[in-house]
């Protein structure tokens, strides 16, 4: 099993898992990509498939294009004639604009890691908090979560709910308090009486417009900053798959107001395809870090491009 | 980045309206425009692809309309296509013997049970009997979300926890609307791929159980591409009866509506336009054909800016307000000269150089709020509106009386005028806040 390697961590059984929803992925478009590299010459038709292809990805008209324009240029220069060839190249070509992720801070040591989860409504934000959780308790963490959001009907419970499903502790307050309090709390509590390695604070959904929404995640910030030495240490944006070409203003807007600094991508499992992040990671340097394929605490997986790319092209349709 | 679209278009066509005839490689060139809009409005590729060759059969060889430019008729065709693409909005099919079953539908954090609260508190603004029926006994929480929106609009929720398969609570609840008289049964499904097929098969199960009127799609404005493999399939599995398109009140341009509307041919219902059960709104389709083309009313502002609109004034006012010299006398100025164009919602968007302001509009901007305004400042003095700081008590008592308000809506107006003001400010320093009019209107 490729994948099980690819993807750094987890279960044989997690692994498998990711696997069979990426599988609907690659029959998807991606699948598609592939068909086209083995049969066609390089003639217009097959760029014009290719641009077809990508965009539908939701990769967007001017990455789509650049990406084009720079195999083009690499297919005449090393003289490529198969459209196999060109195939790998242009696997090359996404998987440069990917890049490099600089290390996580959740790797760092340090007394406390707070985490600050923000995107906009509905994108997976909870869920994801859940997933995350599970995961850092699997290798051993102490993991507290803040239920600061405190504006949507029984956000509270959904998350207090996750916190008894995957044993980790929720530090709330009433709903329609100020998340900031519940915030200062949550890091006390985890320094003092809980004496947690991490806090993952779940925020409320909020559209990236929305002026004095944007400004009550900056007020969060200034509180972890104050109480935590550099914090919040990751600032991860919960983006849904599904999610067009408003990614990457959503991005944009929630990298100036709260300088996010690496997305979740959830919702993998259906048959979007999430090609916003290129841009995403192209024009804003911000990398996604982690997977969401499913509802369940266990359908999340560490987000490795080499991995991403390789079995979204992978020939198996 | 999107934000040019419009000036990238209006480019195009001052190039081609300059030459006069309007060729073949005219409309080719404005479409290719258009189509990037369309696609970066995420439109789907293959439903762009159709579209622009409708557009394109219709605009070669028309003749020239009067008044206006080839290229501008290239525009109104692009324009007038989309709204017909969107078709016309649908209302709710009440008719038979109550109790009337609602269902919505959707993929994952879509918006369907805060539209269920919505739905439900419109319907009994229309005087209806509506009963929530909490369905998703899957997502953690999920019943708790819908009883506790019921509490706030006191509304009554049939719930069963999270045991029982959710096609029995769903017939079970539409049962105990009939005995107690709800005219209407509004049932919350959990939200599901369109690729799971036990969790379409139960949707199935609930649409043959309870036979609602209604089985409505509801849409995130945001999708992308997908919308179209989503909306087919759920319309091939249910059958579906109109779509809701949530989350409206952000800057998407809602590309997927023309998707999602062309590969299932349903009506779109309501739009989305807030987080709050009152921010449901009925669906224009010449505003969204506008905001999908990102381009304000573009057309509008071809065949009635040009005429009635003074475009100096309005530049003028635009430097002015930039600079912090804008005063109500201004603004009053304004909200006239935008009264003779049309549609409120419109409004900011027609003057030259303030359709950047009018993105910031709330969407809930109504004809009510701005006459009220508009009374406001018309019941000050030259010299108060020149000057809004002379304004004391006694003055605002006197404006108040005369405008039929009250001295807080008096105070609530200069207050937020003076924050616009702050707010110009900022805008000229390069930084644009959120929403620029927040209160204002
Ligand atoms: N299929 C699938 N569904 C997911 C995934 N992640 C989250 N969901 C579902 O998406 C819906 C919304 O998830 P939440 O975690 O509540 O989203 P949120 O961002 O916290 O929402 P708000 O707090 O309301 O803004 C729920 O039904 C989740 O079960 C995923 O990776 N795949
Ligand atoms: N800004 C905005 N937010 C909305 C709108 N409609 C729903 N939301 C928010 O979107 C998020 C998801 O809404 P829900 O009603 O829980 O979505 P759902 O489809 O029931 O989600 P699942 O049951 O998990 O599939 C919540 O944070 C809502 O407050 C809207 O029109 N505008
Ligand atoms: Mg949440
Ligand atoms: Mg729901």
């Amino acid at each position: 099993m490729v994948l099980s390697k690819l993807f750094k961590r987890g279960s044989q059984e997690d692994a498998e898992r990711i696997e069979k929803s990426l599988e609907k992925t690659r029959r998807g478009v991606f699948g598609h990509i592939a068909a086209l590299f083995q049969q066609q010459e390089l003639d217009d038709e097959f760029w014009e498939d290719l641009e077809a292809l990508l965009i539908q990805a939701d990769i967007g008209v001017q990455t789509t294009e650049e990406l084009i324009d720079r195999l083009r240029a690499r297919v005449q220069k090393e003289g490529v004639k198969r459209a196999a060839d060109a195939y790998a190249l242009l696997k090359e070509e996404m998987l440069r604009l990917l890049g490099e992720a600089p290390p996580s801070a959740l790797e760092t040591p340090r007394l406390l890691t707070v985490v600050l989860v923000v995107g906009v409504n509905g994108s997976g934000k909870t869920t994801s908090i859940a997933k995350l959780a599970y995961y850092l308790k699997q290798r051993g963490k102490k993991v507290l979560l803040a239920a600061a959001d405190t504006f949507r009907a029984a956000a509270i419970d959904q998350l207090r709910l996750w916190g008894e499903r995957i044993g980790v502790e929720v530090i709330a307050h009433q709903p329609g308090s100020d998340p900031g309090a519940v915030v200062y709390d949550a890091i006390r509590a985890a320094q003092e009486s809980r004496k947690a390695d991490v806090l993952i604070i779940d925020t409320a959904g909020r559209l990236h417009t929305k002026y004095n929404l944007m400004k009550e995640l900056q007020k969060i910030r200034t509180i972890c900053a104050r109480q935590v030495h550099r914090a919040p240490h990751e600032t991860y944006l919960v983006l849904d798959a599904t999610t067009g070409q408003n990614a990457l203003i959503q991005a944009k807007k929630f990298k100036e107001a709260v300088d996010i600094t690496g997305v979740i991508l959830t919702k993998l499992d259906g048959t979007a395809k999430g090609g916003i992040v290129f841009a995403i990671q192209k024009e804003l340097g911000v990398p996604v870090r982690f997977i969401g394929t499913g509802e369940q605490v266990t359908d999340f997986a560490e987000f490795d491009p080499q991995a991403f790319v390789e079995a979204l092209f992978r020939q198996d349709t | 980045m999107f934000e040019a679209l419009s000036d990238r278009l209006q480019r195009v066509f001052d190039k081609i309206s300059q030459r006069g005839v309007l060729t073949e490689a005219d409309v080719d060139a404005a479409l290719r425009e258009v189509r990037l809009a369309l696609l970066e409005a995420d439109v789907n590729y293959k439903v762009v692809k159709s579209f622009i060759k409708r557009v394109r059969e219709r605009a070669i060889g028309q003749e020239a309309r009067k008044g206006l430019t080839p290229a501008q008729q290239v525009i109104k065709i692009v324009h007038e296509e989309l709204i017909r693409t969107l078709g016309e909005p649908g209302r709710l099919d009440l008719s038979g013997p109550p109790p009337h079953v609602i269902m919505l539908v959707g993929l994952q954090g879509s918006g369907k049970t805060t539209t269920a609260g919505k739905l439900a508190l419109r319907l009994r603004k229309e005087g209806q009997r509506p009963l929530l029926i909490a369905a998703d006994t899957y997502r953690p929480a999920a019943v708790k979300q819908l009883e506790v929106l019921g509490r706030q609009i006191q509304i009554p929720v049939h719930s069963e926890g999270t045991e029982p398969p959710p096609p029995d609570i769903a017939v079970r609840g539409v049962q105990e609307a009939r005995k107690k008289g709800y005219t209407v049964a509004i049932i919350d499904t959990a939200g599901r791929l369109h690729i799971d097929d036990q969790m379409m098969a139960e949707l199935e199960a609930i649409r043959d159980r309870t036979q609602p009127k209604e089985i409505l799609l509801v849409v995130d404005a945001m999708t992308g591409q997908d919308a179209v493999r989503v909306a087919d399939e759920f319309n091939k599995r249910v059958g579906l009866t109109g779509l809701i398109l949530t989350k409206v009140d952000g800057d998407a341009r809602g590309g997927a509506a023309i998707s999602v509307r062309e590969v299932t041919g349903v009506p779109i219902k309501f739009l989305g336009v807030g987080e709050k059960l009152d921010a449901l709104e009925p669906f224009h389709p010449d505003r969204l054909a506008s905001r999908i083309l990102g381009m304000g009313d573009i057309l509008t502002l071809i065949e009635k800016a040009e005429q009635e609109l003074d475009r100096k004034k309005a530049e003028e006012a635009e430097r002015r307000l930039l600079e912090g010299t804008f005063t109500l006398e201004d603004f009053l100025e304004q909200l006239q000269e935008m009264k003779k164009l049309g549609p409120l919602s419109q409004l900011l968007e027609m003057i030259p150089g303030m359709n950047r302001l009018a993105r910031q509009l709330p969407a809930e901007v109504t004809d009510k709020q701005l006459k009220r305004i508009e009374a406001i400042i018309f019941s000050m003095t030259p010299e108060e509106r020149r000057n809004p700081r002379i304004i004391n008590s006694s003055r605002k008592r006197r404006i108040a009386r005369g405008s039929g308000t009250t001295v807080q809506e008096v105070n609530q107006l200069l207050r937020q005028f003076r924050q616009m003001q702050q707010l110009m400010k900022q805008l000229r320093k390069g930084r644009l806040p959120g929403n620029l009019f927040g209160g204002l209107f």
